[in-house]
């Protein structure tokens, strides 16, 4: 008797509950966020086009800098290169980390280690562009002339060596030190979280350490170590401050990696250039930023295909 | 077409200067008119600040400066000097490039233009200027002298003596190293090592580099045939961002040279620059006895200053200088009394010597000085 008369109750409370007002208020500000990044990523990419426009449609005499395309091609190229050889030294540091964190290091290890290292994220690129012609560059160049001795029949070591070491090399170097902490707390996590049944399988197969992380966490980890490369890929491409101060740039396309003559970013170039830019010149330099955006754009549309491609035969899910 | 899109960025980075204004009110005062002046970027809040300050001077309204950045903290003493003077007036300076500067004012959208060049004759003609009185032309009047030093940074060498055709040549790498005989002739008393030269020019858009480039190309013009440009000219070589850039490229390199403002090089060792046994270096004073003796340029007006620098005089002859362009008749007689003004207050003999005292410039020399001021008196 007593029951039935709480069963409505209950029911009719069940029956009310979606209507309640957190939810209805939840719902709206997490869609109206995403629509807001949506909104914001279409007012940035109307900016863009707009402003580009008339450096895209103007005479290639009228433009300031020149022809547009011969004018951005050695930017494009310095963007990914520089990027690219970033990615060379930071992703196999960045992975090492993360398994001495998640498989090697003591436990007190690893949360002193862990804090060290996302306190690099936090550091300003103004301050990794100072240490990087104060500290970096000089201590450097020893090293670049002696390469340059020994190895300057390789074309990424042809000379002349530079006098003061700011070269791509040395933005490279700091580029990679600025997405090391952002590759490692993505790899960190997900090999962290790799399944522990996966590992206890392996050792008990008879593998090794090494082998077990090679045949459970690795491919596990996979999709995750591609997207902790492509986070960092973007903040190499997009640096601006650290680049501008410590490259020694020049309008060039070559792959010498000692030289005075580095091909200069996209982003750096905007940031040397806009101060004194005017009238078609802000729109031209906007046109390249233009194009870092659809550079930026293709590399993280290729990144999620190798996702997508990636986890069908990963084993891991 | 270009014009489009443009004015939207300018009005950004103008929020800047704006806020420089504000050193006049209390502290509350300031922060409070930060936030108001940001978020409304109004004339009239600034002239509220000001009414608030001590002075005796009669100057009212505003003015408004767009231009070249190498003379902005020249520009915010003169500014602050003024306006402590004159708390009724309200003049501001945006320093958004020389290019900037000259074009808006050929718009109208600046009553004066800081510049690192005067107008070309072809430039300054009846017409070209929208916001002067109806057949006025501009002035150019020289306001801001910095000299240029070159430093260099090669072990156990403190003094260099350098010619314009060797200063031009190693800076566009056809002497490749120290030990060269093109400069030991020179400096038969240094030891300098064979070692490769490192010549660091600015990767930045600057005024410095224009009046460097000018230097070589007048100075030297067999070496150096590139004409003047605010980018570097040529590839090759090694480049860095701004002034500090380049003064920490020549400090830390090995075997660096390069071209900074002076004001800034500090105790980093300096090149006297000149011919046979006229070597100078970088000083304020031999930077105006090097301006004092260039002509201005022929086919100028009365009043129109542009200076034609002649590479051979006697001082040091690398030198920035900067006009202030201003209107010779304003439309309003208003606002021609506050140009006089104003810019009778940089040409006088205290306004040069606070940009000398705070900005490092070269106070213009007397005789010249007098020059300009006539030039200030016959704005209508």
């Amino acid at each position: 008797m007593v029951a039935r008369s709480v069963t409505p109750d209950v029911a009719q409370g069940l029956r009310r509950s979606p209507k309640r007002f957190g939810d209805t208020l939840f719902r709206g500000l997490s869609t109206g966020s995403g629509v807001a990044i949506l909104a914001l990523l279409a007012a940035v990419a109307a900016f863009l086009v707009g402003m580009s426009i008339p450096a895209l449609t103007a005479d290639a005499a009228d433009l300031p800098f020149g022809e547009f395309w011969s004018y951005v091609a050695p930017y494009a190229f310095g963007t990914l290169w520089a990027a690219a050889l970033a990615m060379v030294f930071a992703v196999p540091l960045a992975i090492g980390i993360a398994l001495f964190l998640t498989h090697y290091a003591h436990k007190r290890v690893r949360q002193v280690f862990g804090y060290i290292i996302d306190l690099l994220a936090a550091v300003p690129s103004v301050v990794f562009g100072l240490w990087g012609i104060n500290v970096l560059a000089p201590l450097m160049r020893p090293f670049y002339v002696w390469l340059h001795e020994y190895l300057g029949w390789i074309p990424l070591f042809a000379g002349p060596v530079s006098g003061t070491g700011r070269t791509i090399l040395t933005v490279a170097m700091v580029l990679a030190v600025m997405v090391l902490p952002i590759i490692t707390a993505m790899c960190r996590e997900v090999f962290s979280q790799t399944p522990r049944l996966h590992e206890e399988a392996a050792l008990a197969l008879g593998a090794t350490r090494w082998e077990m992380i090679r045949t459970a966490v690795l491919p596990y980890g996979m999709p995750g170590i591609v997207s902790g490369c492509m986070l960092g890929l973007g903040r190499a491409l997009g640096e601006t401050m650290a680049v501008a101060m410590v490259l020694s740039p020049a309008a060039v396309i070559n792959v010498h990696l000692i030289t005075s003559s580095n091909p200069n970013t996209i982003a750096s170039n905007i940031a040397l250039s806009f101060p004194e830019a005017y009238q078609l010149g802000v729109n031209q330099l906007i046109a390249t930023g233009l194009v870092l955006f659809v550079i930026t754009l293709a590399v993280n549309v290729t990144a999620r295909w190798v996702i997508a491609r990636r986890s069908e035969f990963s084993g891991a899910n | 077409m270009g014009g489009d899109g443009s004015p939207w960025l300018p009005n950004v980075i103008a929020v800047a200067p704006l806020r420089h204004h504000q050193r006049a009110g209390t502290a509350l005062r300031s922060a409070a008119l930060l936030l108001f002046s940001s978020l409304l970027l109004t004339s009239c809040a600034l002239n509220e600040i000001t009414d608030e300050a001590s002075g005796t001077g009669t100057a009212t309204g505003s003015l408004s400066g767009i231009g070249a950045s190498s003379m902005s903290v020249a520009q915010e003493n003169w500014i602050a000097g003024f306006q402590t003077e004159n708390p009724r007036a309200t003049v501001v300076y945006a320093p958004e490039g020389s290019g900037a500067g000259r074009d808006a004012f050929m718009g109208g959208g600046a009553d004066f233009a800081g510049s690192d060049r005067a107008f070309s004759l072809s430039e300054n003609v009846v017409g070209a200027f929208a916001g002067c009185a109806e057949g006025s032309v501009a002035l150019d009047l020289p306001i801001y002298i910095s000299p240029i030093a070159v430093v260099f940074n090669v072990d156990g060498v403190d003094d260099l003596r350098l010619t314009p055709e060797v200063l031009a040549a190693i800076f566009n790498g056809t002497i490749p190293t120290w030990s060269d005989d093109r400069i030991t002739t020179l400096n038969p008393g240094a030891a300098l090592p064979d070692l490769q030269i490192t010549a660091v020019h600015r990767s930045d858009d600057s005024g410095t580099t224009e009046n460097f480039t000018t230097y070589l190309h007048n100075a030297a013009n067999s070496v150096w045939g590139d004409e003047p440009d605010g980018t570097w000219p040529m590839q090759g070589g090694e480049a860095a961002k701004g002034t500090s850039g380049v003064l920490s490229a020549v400090r830390d390199g090995v075997g660096t040279i390069g071209y900074v403002d002076a004001s800034q090089a500090g105790d980093t060792a300096t090149a006297a620059i000149g011919r046979a046994d006229a070597f100078e270096l970088p000083t304020a004073e031999a930077a105006a006895r090097a301006v004092e003796a260039s002509p201005v340029e022929d086919g100028r007006a009365e009043h129109d200053i542009a200076l034609q620098l002649d590479a051979d005089a006697p001082g040091y002859p690398i030198v920035l200088v900067s006009y202030a362009l201003v209107c010779q008749q304003y439309n309003t007689p208003e606002k021609a009394a506050l140009v006089k003004d104003y810019l009778g207050w940089i040409a006088s003999a205290e306004g040069q010597q606070s940009a000398a005292d705070r900005a490092g410039a070269a106070p213009l020399s007397p005789a010249l000085r007098e020059k300009v001021l006539a030039a200030v008196e016959s704005v209508r």
